[in-house]
């Protein structure tokens, strides 16, 4: 399993804007790269990103080999409600990795 | 942009070795470094490097070999028992009769208190634990040990240090201490001090030892790199930290 | 599987790999053009509204940082949909495309992305009531002196 690094406020006010800081460790090889042997090393990214509130998905993005390795993503979402906040990255070879958190919202 | 390096580097070639960096103007390459590369290391919801750290806590806590013991069985919670750790290394093996880096040790620890072989050279978990070990330190002067045998394994390593090699007949000082500030190509040459391995470097997009860093700049001056874990890696590490001391540990610092 | 080369294979196998390389390598302005029309379905993309940040220098182009902020109250009547972000010299003009809606809260991003050389970096952001802005951004990338197998 890759290694995530997930940043979510743990509690925030109904209505607050909050921000989701997130990186994940993959290597995305572009598939535009020749290995040491001269020949190019197939394409291994990380396609898809998903993050879903209680169930609700509330940003996705596509990913494309222009996109660094170990891929940043920060962006936001208003805290509506308690729950769950579950982040997915599925990419090629069958990548797929799903990190949750929990916020309380008062 | 290939034309100014060329001149650059025929300075370098030119100029004689001239004298170390005075203290006062000692300083970690994080001040040569954009603000937006500085500030990818310093927030730890950015740095990459972070993921290595998080790794090595992982496999810290990972029972491993036959006996079934983790790090953290005989040493307990690393954020104490490892603080200040990576600032005195490499240290004196007295065992084995031979300087050690931090790297070095978790081998050691693997092979006589957990019963298993070592991680290769550059392996994600020996750079992963390492990373962990080193970010315990983050923050604390690099203080380099007294040990008389250290004392002649910087020695050896200030030699080299100061040898002109390969094909481009260079020394490291050429650069690091002579030149130190202005531009090659068009990066500055920086005083290379060793204060954030194992290091997250975009040109790598991954994280990588001191000794990877010098095989770079051995082949970058065309000289045959020393292998991994070679005496000679390891004391011009012992001169490099003690030529640092005083400076703070960044681990797991960034560099372009 | 080990596989035993001869120098005359490896380097025959480097004189491929330049070829292969050298043909199909970068993208253009027209092929960035071309997704941006894609991914507009044709409709007309103005300037504005749009802030893309990227420093103007970008000391290794493995990692540039880029961050997005559009104009938009984000409510249910009036928010960004998508935004994406396009190149003209990396080998495929796309980066990223971000879904976004009224619960963002805020048409913000922030990532890092790939720079194959100095380029214009656009970003394109669809909004709810099926305009596209644009904002673009020239970015530097140095060659560093000293890389690895240089």
């Amino acid at each position: 399993m890759a290694r995530a690094l997930v940043n979510i406020p743990k509690t925030a006010r109904r209505g607050d804007v909050i921000e989701i800081r997130t990186l994940i460790s993959h290597e995305m090889e572009t598939g535009y790269r020749p290995g040491p042997n001269g020949v190019l090393l197939p394409r291994d990214i990380i396609t898809r990103f998903t993050c879903t509130y209680n169930g609700v998905e509330v940003f996705s993005a596509e990913l494309f080999p222009a996109m660094s390795a170990n891929p940043y993503l920060v962006f936001t979402t208003v805290a509506s409600e308690s729950g769950t906040i579950a982040l997915t990255w599925t990419g090629d070879n069958g990548f797929s990795q799903t990190e949750t958190a929990t916020i309380e919202v008062a | 942009m290939r034309l100014p390096g060329a001149a650059a580097l025929t300075l370098l070639l030119a100029s004689p070795l001239g004298a170390e960096i005075r203290p006062d103007e000692r300083r970690s390459d994080f001040h040569q470094m954009s603000p937006e590369t500085r500030a990818m290391q310093t927030d730890d919801t950015a740095n990459p490097g972070m993921l290595a750290v998080l790794d090595g806590e992982a496999l810290w806590r990972a029972k491993a070999g036959p006996a079934g013991r983790s790090c953290a069985d005989c040493h307990g919670d690393a954020r104490i028992t490892m603080r200040g750790v990576a600032a005195r290394y490499p240290a004196w093996n007295a065992a084995r009769g031979t300087p050690v880096g931090l790297a070095g040790q978790i081998d050691i620890c693997r092979a006589d208190r957990q019963g298993i072989s070592a991680w290769p050279a550059e392996s994600r978990e020996r750079l992963a634990v390492t990373a962990y070990v080193a970010h315990q330190s983050r923050g604390m002067p690099i203080s380099p040990p007294g040990d008389p045998e250290m004392a002649a394994a910087r020695e050896r390593g200030g030699r080299l240090f100061t040898a002109r090699m390969g094909q481009l007949d260079l020394a490291c000082a050429a650069c690091h201490d002579d030149n130190w500030g202005k531009r090659l190509g068009g990066t500055p040459i920086p005083q290379a001090h060793p204060v954030g391995y194992p290091i997250y470097r975009l040109e790598w997009q991954a994280v990588g030892s001191l000794q990877r860093r010098l095989r770079n700049c051995l082949s970058g001056v065309r000289a045959e790199p020393f292998p991994y874990d070679a005496p000679e890696l390891i004391e011009l590490e012992a001169f490099l930290m003690q030529r640092a001391a005083g400076l703070p540990i960044e681990t797991p610092a960034v560099r372009p | 599987m080990l596989v035993s080369l001869s120098r005359r294979e490896v380097l025959l196998a480097g004189s491929a790999a330049s070829f292969v390389l050298a043909v199909p390598a970068l993208a253009s302005p027209e092929e960035m053009n071309e997704a941006i029309r894609r991914f507009t379905s044709g409709a007309e993309t103005k300037a504005g509204r749009v802030r893309l940040d990227l420093p103007p220098l970008v000391e290794n182009g493995n990692a540039a940082p880029l961050a997005i902020l559009v104009e938009s109250p984000m409510t249910e009547a009036d928010h960004v949909r998508r935004i994406a972000v396009f190149n003209e010299r990396n080998p495929q003009p796309n980066v990223i495309t971000a879904h976004l809606g009224p619960r963002s809260g805020r048409a913000s991003l922030s990532t890092r992305i790939r720079l194959a050389n100095s380029q214009r970096i656009t970003a394109v952001a669809e909004m709810s009531d099926g305009s596209f802005w644009s904002g673009t951004a020239d970015v530097i990338v140095t060659l560093a002196a000293c890389i690895e197998g240089a």
